[in-house]
């Protein structure tokens, strides 16, 4: 292409501010910094917070996305209060899994992005645009994530002109995949995967999946020491966001405490060992 | 080798300063009203995609009159460098108090230093606690900044139109008086005694938006519909 002004004004034109940063103020970018090489093969990796299991499933007006609130760093429980479910843009949510530090980080430049591009351009992203843009941005944390900062997302929104809630999981090269149904990151994700199969089922109302979400948030703090179950000593819940036609609503503690407190009954009146 | 005509720096700035009057002076008006339920901000603007009226951040607003595509680039700098700084500092750190002191900078860079000025009049708007606490700048081709209370009114007949809602301006109005009281502005100079809700462009700074809305972001542009029933509510 010739150098022109014209050109020039095009090549600089973006509605990104991950590409903006990345041009004008690298240093700011959570995964640009030059991270010590670790001494041989032999390293532990680097001790740091991680955040565990999130769990996303469709219900009938929307999508659901649920989150524990335990972060471990090694065998020690770093923190009893992490949120690792956001609200990325009004129809939007993200739950991250792995190295907590990046991972929030990661979800703050991700909501300035989508908010940026809606300021800069009159108008929101598509679902699937959005989660293009995660996706490129987890790609661009891969060096860090070789060395053990790896951080897994689920995203989840509510596709306005298709009128479905739909949710997409990634792996650490930024590799998207759209999910259906349901589906679960983090350590706990196997447990509360299987939970997930038996509970879920089409057509679900909002209480219903916040109910299923929170059971299988249970089932898998039953079975992973990271995953952290509910704390009714600390009056501690999941955090629990919906997506549906008018946005984002995260789900109030008392109505929490009122579900968590319905299945650890069940499961004292059950009296079952597992 | 042609001679260079010597031109005092006088003479050379006043010529600058001419030629982009004349420019804003074409253009139609917009004005900013701070009232009690926040900021209204009213162009007249028949077009419903080319914005005159736009967010920055939170609770900062930008309106323009002159040459669209001076302004437009100068409202993408001034996203650029909220987000930047919010999110390197922290939202609550973005003040219009900074941005439109960048913005005096730049246009008075570019009206000493560069081929032509900027034939822009900017308003950068912060909606506050209370009327008392909004912040309403004023900004010039030439950098300067006027920081100004109860409102603000630019572009074409801007005297004749700022003489209208200094005259109706009082502390209660809210939203739909404000806005009324700006339309009655702009058709001062106008025979026709009403603008149609197309041909105006409206957003508000909500000084509740999070109670109300449960939004951070104060800002809220507002469809023809809407505009067409707060110009017919009664006072």
């Amino acid at each position: 292409m010739q150098d022109t002004t014209a050109n020039q004004v095009a090549a600089n034109a973006t509605s990104s501010f991950t590409e903006h940063l990345q041009r004008n103020r690298p240093g700011l970018l959570p995964f640009n910094q030059a991270m010590p090489a670790t001494a041989g093969a032999g390293s532990q990796p680097l001790q740091v917070p991680h955040a565990t299991t999130i769990v996303s499933l469709t219900y009938g007006g929307g999508v659901l996305m649920a989150g524990d609130r335990r972060a471990t760093m090694g065998n020690v429980i770093a923190s009893r209060h992490i949120e690792k479910v956001f609200p990325a843009d009004r129809y939007s949510v993200l739950g991250i899994a792995g190295t907590a530090g990046i991972a929030i980080d990661l979800t703050r430049l991700f909501q300035v992005e989508l908010e940026h591009y809606e300021k800069i351009e009159g108008t929101l992203l598509s679902l699937e645009g959005k989660a293009n843009r995660l996706g490129a941005m987890i790609r661009g944390n891969l060096p860090m994530a070789m060395q053990g900062l790896a951080v897994v997302p689920l995203f989840a929104g509510f596709d306005l002109p298709v009128g479905v809630g739909r949710l997409f999981s990634y792996d650490v090269t930024g590799g998207r995949y759209e999910e259906q149904e349901h589906h679960a990151v983090g350590s706990g994700s196997m447990f509360a995967r299987g939970a997930l199969k038996k509970l879920w089922r089409p057509g679900l109302t909002e209480e219903e999946a916040v109910a299923v979400a929170v059971e299988s948030l249970y089932d898998a703090a039953d079975d992973d020491s990271a995953t952290g179950g509910p704390d009714p000593v600390r009056q501690l819940w999941p955090v629990v966001y919906t997506v549906g036609r008018t946005g984002a609503r995260r789900i109030p503690d008392h109505d929490l405490a009122a579900v968590a407190g319905a299945i650890i009954e069940a499961r004292t009146t059950a009296r079952r060992e597992a | 080798m042609t001679q260079q005509f010597y031109v005092s720096p006088e003479q050379l700035m006043k010529d600058r300063a001419d030629f982009a009057r004349k420019g804003i002076a074409r253009g139609r008006s917009v004005v900013v009203i701070s009232c009690e339920e926040g900021i209204a901000l009213v162009a007249e603007n028949p077009s419903p995609s080319l914005h005159k009226i736009g967010e920055i951040y939170d609770k900062i607003a930008f309106a323009a009159v002159g040459k669209y595509n001076e302004f437009e680039s100068l409202r993408q700098a001034g996203v650029r460098y909220a987000d930047v700084r919010g999110y390197s500092y922290d939202r609550e750190d973005v003040t219009a108090r900074g941005l439109a002191s960048v913005y005096a900078q730049s246009l008075g860079a570019v009206f000493t230093a560069e081929q032509k000025p900027f034939e822009v009049e900017l308003a950068v708007a912060e909606v506050g606690e209370s009327p008392s606490d909004d912040h309403l700048y004023r900004l010039t081709f030439d950098g300067s900044i006027a920081d100004e209370k109860r409102f603000i009114v630019m572009g074409g007949q801007a005297d004749k139109v700022a003489e209208t809602v200094e005259g109706g301006w009082q502390r209660e109005l809210n939203f739909a008086g404000a806005i009324r009281l700006a339309m009655k502005g702009l058709v001062t100079d106008k025979e026709a005694g009403e603008l149609p809700a197309s041909a105006l462009e409206v957003a508000v700074l909500d000084r509740g938006s999070e109670s109300a809305r449960g939004s951070r972001r104060a800002f809220r542009r507002l469809g023809d519909d809407e505009i067409a029933a707060l110009l017919s509510e009664e006072n």
